[in-house]
């Protein structure tokens, strides 16, 4: 019994757990229909590539796991979600673009800019766009949902405007990189892992990570204690920007071209998905990097399944609907009391038995 | 010394009224060539909001409280899907599937409501799933767009025209225009009304504003807040619900990505009509003025012709954006008066 308390207890249980039941599915579904049953963890190299379902759900799960690394410290910091991800990345895609064919282009071969001034133009706009978002929770006292709300419509609206109304394609090889491979692995991976790699740097190596907590757990004591709680604040949502900005950018270029409406479309759930299922309260304070990213992995590996299973992706919706309802129930303190009070009274009626 | 003072909260109210009228008038003056000042233009940005209107006045409902609904936009969806295959590929009786829909919004409530107000769930995330959860049910009952066209009593209906005795003109071709509201128009009105009757009077509308002013002292005063927030939910969705229905008489249709983004049109509509976002505050009266603005900035849009269709939602945006921060700066100084 306690054995299992101390597994149940631990930070990475709900994520790692979920993990493993997708993969179960996964052999399940393989083992039935007649394949191979561990066809799901081949990884073959095909055409001088990586090829296989595990590559693939690491390659397409980059953007919400470099979004999940943002979200997990605006959720920690400010007790609130950003919703305004997905519109930001599309906004980004869309400035990016913009920048690289020249205003009003739809289709071109060429740069008109420098990759490198483009791909910063992006992600620039990224960080803008969680400034603005900053600035209204940290220095405004706006709940960070309705702060957010206001990008969440209108970031799209102002991408299709710099867009002129068009889809732009960039197709030139330089700007495809990011979206295509880097030798032999998917580029999309590598940004997703560099990104990673810096956060948890930057948090191992610093005390932000410990601020961020600590303005999130009580936002008063941690002013009163010295910490500048706006700022830190802030600077939480412009980080979680720059990600949407990176996300962006990958997420642009894979399909080479910048489509205001549906680029990031439904990405916000996802990342909040990553970071609850990452075992991160959604009422901020203490949060765990890794969880979220094997979090956003996780969905990935679902959204995958379920495409796998023949669920069409208007319908997906509906199934991660229930995975978030069932999830934050579970973290729910009323149901958390109700299950203990349970246990208790179980615990009791034992002892009334034994005695 | 009858001398009423105005408080931060009339005068949010007073500054959606006044700017709700200078955009109106403006608009006349600008585009007076193209019919702008007649009675029907008003009439038609009614005809056009009707749905939302109803949305509106649940989701002030829902505001008032502290929380908020974003699943309103999803479930118009899932509405004007299920009336739309119901009475084209089912056959079904209109009124029948009328109250199928509104049983639907009520449960729909019913489970939100429960996931906000006893497992404490915050309300953005629960909405939130509601939300996707309902769009993806529109494409459980069908991917296509289909429209309605075979159902006599609901196109008859959806066509009735009201006709208003006053504000007649005569056109360019010498015929006469009676200016016309249709039936949705009297459905969100009657809504508006009822709404506006029941968080003036009734103990459930009182119980709403004093859960969203302090959800402590509501408790000690001996309220049932979690009962309240509830209701509060069943409430938005069941009005979503006749939003949904009198949005589907305006379109006759159903489609996946229909009503994408209503939600953040009714909140944009209760924050400009001077609710506050952190509850305890607000009118159904301002929404109301709050839905009016919304209209006249998309008619503007779209008189004017060669602007892109997304300089509305910028222009709303941008409003929200502004109304927020009106909002923070009077609760800065309300505090900083303590």
């Amino acid at each position: 019994m306690n054995k299992v308390k101390k597994i149940t207890g631990m930070a990475l249980f709900l994520p790692v757990f979920c993990m493993i039941l997708v993969m179960a599915v996964n052999i399940l579904y393989d083992a039935v229909s007649g394949n191979f049953a561990f066809s799901f963890f081949a990884i073959s190299i095909r055409n001088g590539v990586l090829y296989g379902r595990l590559i693939d759900i690491l390659n397409r799960g980059s953007e919400i796991a470099i979004l999940a690394i943002g979200m997990t410290l605006v959720v920690s910091a400010s007790a609130g979600t950003d919703i305004s991800v997905g519109s930001v990345m599309s906004l980004a895609a869309s400035f990016c673009c913009m920048l690289l064919a020249g205003y009003g282009v739809s289709s071109t071969n060429d740069l008109a800019v420098p990759l490198i001034v483009g791909v910063l133009g992006g992600i620039l706009m990224g960080c803008l766009c969680g400034a603005f978002n900053g600035f209204l929770v940290a220095y405004l006292n706006v709940q960070p949902m309705v702060a957010t709300l206001i990008l969440f419509s209108a970031a799209r609206a102002v991408g299709l405007l710099l867009c002129n109304n068009l889809i732009v394609y960039v197709r030139n090889d330089s700007f495809k990189f990011f979206g295509g491979y880097a030798g032999f692995i998917p580029t999309p991976i590598v940004i997703a892992a560099v990104c990673v790699a810096i956060m948890m740097v930057l948090l191992k190596k610093t005390a932000l990570g410990l601020y961020i907590q600590s303005v999130g757990i009580n936002k008063k004591a941690s002013r009163i204690a010295g910490l500048n709680s706006e700022k830190i604040i802030f600077v939480c949502y412009v980080v979680c920007g720059l990600a949407a900005g990176i996300a962006g950018i990958v997420a642009s270029s894979r399909i080479s071209s910048a489509d205001s409406n549906n680029i990031g479309l439904n990405y916000e759930l996802d990342a909040i998905l990553a970071v609850a299922l990452g075992g991160n309260s959604l009422g901020g304070g203490k949060f765990n990097l890794a969880g979220s990213i094997i979090g956003a992995y996780t969905i990935q590996a679902i959204t995958t399944t379920l495409y796998a299973l023949g669920v069409s992706s208007d319908v997906a919706p509906v199934y991660k609907a229930i995975i978030v309802i069932i999830i934050v129930t579970i973290q729910a303190p009323p149901f958390k009391a109700y299950v203990k009070r349970m246990s208790a009274k179980r615990a009791l009626a034992k002892g009334g038995a034994a005695a | 010394m009858k001398n009423k003072k105005i408080n931060s909260n009339t005068l949010l109210l007073l500054i959606t009224i006044a700017l709700f009228v200078v955009m109106y008038v403006v608009g006349c003056i600008i585009y007076s060539s193209k019919g702008f000042t007649h009675l029907q233009t008003f009439l038609n940005i009614l005809i056009n909001n009707a749905g939302l209107l109803c949305v509106a006045c649940g989701m002030t409902c829902v505001m008032l409280t502290g929380g908020i609904d974003i699943s309103v936009g999803s479930l118009i969806a899932m509405d004007c899907m299920l009336l739309a295959v119901g009475m084209e590929q089912w056959g079904m009786n209109a009124v029948v599937l009328c109250i199928i829909v509104l049983l639907i919004g009520v449960v729909f409530g019913l489970v939100q409501g429960f996931c906000v107000g006893y497992l404490e769930i915050q309300p953005f995330i629960v909405t939130m799933a509601g939300m996707f959860f309902a769009r993806g049910m529109t494409a459980v009952i069908c991917t296509d767009q289909v429209s309605i066209s075979q159902n006599a009593f609901f196109v008859g209906l959806a066509n009735a025209k009201i006709q208003i005795p006053f504000g007649a003109y005569t056109n360019s071709k010498g015929v006469l225009q009676i200016p016309f509201i249709r039936i949705p128009v009297v459905i969100a009105l009657i809504v508006l009304l009822a709404v506006f009757l029941m968080l003036r009077y009734t103990k459930f509308g009182r119980s709403l504003y004093a859960v969203g002013g302090n959800e402590q002292s509501a408790t000690m005063m001996g309220l049932d807040v979690k009962l309240t927030k509830l209701k509060a939910y069943v409430l938005s969705s069941f009005l979503c619900s006749i939003g949904g229905i009198c949005f589907c008489l305006n379109t006759m249709s159903g489609s996946v990505r229909q009503a994408l983004g209503l939600e953040m049109d009714a909140i944009a509509s209760s924050v400009i009509g001077g609710t506050l976002l952190t509850g305890g505050v607000g009118n159904v009266l301002g929404s109301f003025f709050g839905v009016l603005i919304n209209g006249t900035i998309s008619t503007l849009v779209k008189t004017n012709g060669k602007l892109l269709s997304s300089w509305s939602s910028i222009a709303v945006a941008v409003l929200l954006c502004f109304f927020i921060v009106l909002q923070s700066v009077f609760a800065k100084i309300k505090d900083s008066k303590k």
